[in-house]
């Protein structure tokens, strides 16, 4: 009872990785807390799924296996995850902050009355005090212990926000795809597998959405996995500015970002969005083209292993993190660059 | 045959220009020192509902927003773009609401406005992109939902049936489901239309009837702080550790010297 639970994300019978990496992350907090970790699979053809997860220290998978079940719908999922739920008493629920998590996880939040938060970049527990009402009327101080400390960036970046749900369960958090590391913890791992059954969970009035049509494509970028990221911010300027950026990024074998202000201007696709709303990127160097440096920029950068810093605004707070500081515009610094790499690389 | 369609629009503070004294020294969020703008997705949801409203003669567009009296801004700011009416949800009650609390709240008033099709709102708001509350809203009436909507393709009365096109991680995909619903649209769904001159013309002076908790039925214990389960236990400022870097200038001799120091230490190839 009052396990740390993983909803699992399927495409097909494939487990996502965003998932893999929750499992990895909730496998320490339910050490830390010395609980069992749980996973919730709900799909269609799940047979021998659990193989995918138990690696990652999974103690008990929860396999909602029928037709209808796959692609995601709304209703039947959170049937299945709110009536799980309410049997297991779990105290902490991770699920990606993705399409399907930030479709489910509201919904699962509401039927249970529990607090949710979304796009957390840290996951810790801890203990502390806080004033609450009494029943008659009064603040009190209350100590708490062994709570999830749900962190994130808030508020246009300025401040890092850590929300607590003492009173209620199960404290639920949805964090992005890469925020957390995947890694398996045992090979052999052995959990068990209980195979629901799904009509006990799942009324048959939740079939109601039909998937008409449905094309999933391979990203169009490796951001994630990429060596070298060229990223670009406001101080690109505009579309074609981009076209600079993807002319460098193809020189150096690079993949180009950009920040959500450059997003927001139309000027790139926004699934190239670095930070907390959208990839966060790990790579070995970070060119940071006109890019101010905005909290939730950083959040999903800041492990880059060397980060150059093209900004014409000495005072830019993403120089605070940079190892080269260029002082220069986008426009001037770039083709200069993708000359003297030119030459150089011959 | 008309529609019944029902908005749900925020004011929020403009995040995308959050200057130095965003914050209060307390840490909490300094609202006079940010314009308030019209929640951006929330305009796509409001031009989803004008365009049904077009295409189904006799729609109607009502518009809710919960928040200070200062948020029948928005209002106004519908019915100068095509909505008809608009409902200002405010009382000091509902102070301190995280998105469980306000879904309550919104969902209350969604029930007394009673008679409605189909509920529009944007996938999330600027100032906690939490995309929480429109699923949380649908769950609370007991609907379902299609969020990231990109386009409502059809929609009909009768058959009680909408279809609809929705991003999705990696993709697109179409989805039909019944009405009522409550959709939450994407940010690259299609754009605002403009204000209309007639309209601002004809409510430039409008009023709205401000409901408070008593007059939606709320339960005390469901809305504001007491109905959040979510506290904001600490928050900091951030102060980045100043990392040691060299600093150089656009000049065609640092650029060149940064290449070749970069590729001697085979840091690119």
């Amino acid at each position: 009872m009052n396990s740390v639970f993983v909803y699992c994300e399927l495409e097909g019978n494939k487990v996502a990785d965003v998932s893999l990496e929750l499992c990895t992350k909730g496998r320490k907090l339910a050490n830390t807390l010395g609980v069992q970790l749980e996973a919730v699979l709900v799909g269609t053809g799940l047979d021998g799924v659990e193989k995918q997860v138990m690696p990652y220290g999974v103690d008990k998978v929860h396999v909602f296996d029928a037709e209808g079940l796959f692609p995601y719908t709304s209703l039947p999922h959170t049937s299945a995850v709110v009536n799980l739920f309410k049997e297991e008493q779990p105290q902490i629920c991770l699920l990606g902050a993705t399409v399907i998590g930030r479709d489910l996880g509201p919904r699962v939040s509401s039927a249970l009355h529990s607090g949710l938060t979304a796009d957390c970049t840290q996951l810790e527990i801890g203990d502390f005090d806080m004033k609450v009402k009494n029943e008659a009327g009064e603040f009190v101080e209350k100590h708490y212990e062994q709570q999830l400390y749900q962190i994130r960036p808030a508020f246009g970046g300025s401040i890092i926000a850590t929300i607590v749900n003492p009173e209620h369960r199960p404290q639920m958090a949805t964090v992005r795809d890469g925020v957390m590391k995947k890694e398996i913890l045992d090979e052999n791992y052995k959990g068990e597998v209980i195979k629901h059954d799904v009509a006990k969970y799942i009324p048959t009035t939740d079939y109601v959405v039909k998937v008409l049509d449905r094309h999933v494509e391979a990203a169009k970028h490796n951001l994630k996995g990429a060596q070298i990221i060229v990223a670009g911010g406001y101080g690109v300027g505009s579309a074609e500015g981009f076209n600079q950026l993807f002319e460098l990024a193809k020189e150096l074998h690079a993949e180009v970002g950009a920040s959500r202000a450059a997003v927001d201007a139309g000027w790139i696709d926004h699934d190239r969005q670095i930070g907390q709303t959208g990839v966060t990127v790990r790579p070995k160097v970070y060119i940071a083209c006109g890019i101010s440096g905005a909290i939730q920029h950083i959040a999903g950068m800041k492990d880059a292993g060397i980060i150059i810093s093209i900004n014409n605004d000495p005072n830019a707070p993403i120089n605070q993190i940079a190892d080269y500081i260029i002082n220069g515009t986008v426009e001037e610094v770039v083709p200069k660059l993708i000359k003297y790499y030119k030459k150089n690389s011959k | 045959m008309g529609l019944k369609i029902i908005v749900l629009a925020k004011q929020v503070p403009d995040t995308r220009n959050v200057g130095p004294d965003a914050m209060t020294p307390e840490g909490t969020v300094n609202r006079a020192a940010l314009p308030a703008v019209f929640n951006p997705e929330d305009l796509n949801a409001l031009e989803q509902a004008l365009r049904l409203k077009d295409a189904n003669p006799g729609s109607t567009i009502t518009m809710l927003t919960m928040g200070l009296p200062k948020a029948a801004e928005v209002l106004k700011e519908g019915l100068y773009r095509g909505a008809d009416e608009g409902v200002l949800i405010t009382d000091r009650a509902l102070g301190g609401a995280d998105t469980l609390a306000t879904s309550y709240t919104l969902a209350q008033a969604i029930k007394k406005v009673g008679d409605y099709d189909i509920i529009l709102c944007g996938r999330q708001a600027i100032d906690g992109d939490t995309a929480q509350v429109g699923p949380q809203v649908a769950e609370k009436l007991g609907l379902t939902q299609i969020t990231y909507t990109e386009e409502i393709i059809s929609i009909d009365k009768e058959a009680k049936k909408i279809v609809a096109k929705r991003h999705i991680d990696g993709g697109v995909e179409t989805v039909e489901g019944p009405l009522p619903i409550v959709v939450t649209v994407n940010g690259s769904a299609a754009p605002c239309r403009t204000r209309n001159v007639k309209l601002v013309w004809k409510n430039k002076n409008a009023e709205f009837p401000a409901w408070g908790a008593a007059d939606i039925e709320a339960d005390p214990m469901q809305i504001g702080k007491a109905g959040s389960p979510t506290n904001v236990k600490a928050v900091k400022s951030i102060v980045f550790k100043a990392k040691e870097n060299k600093t150089l200038t656009s000049s065609d001799a640092d650029i060149e010297g940064l290449i070749v120091e970069l590729m001697e230490s085979n840091t690119i190839g």
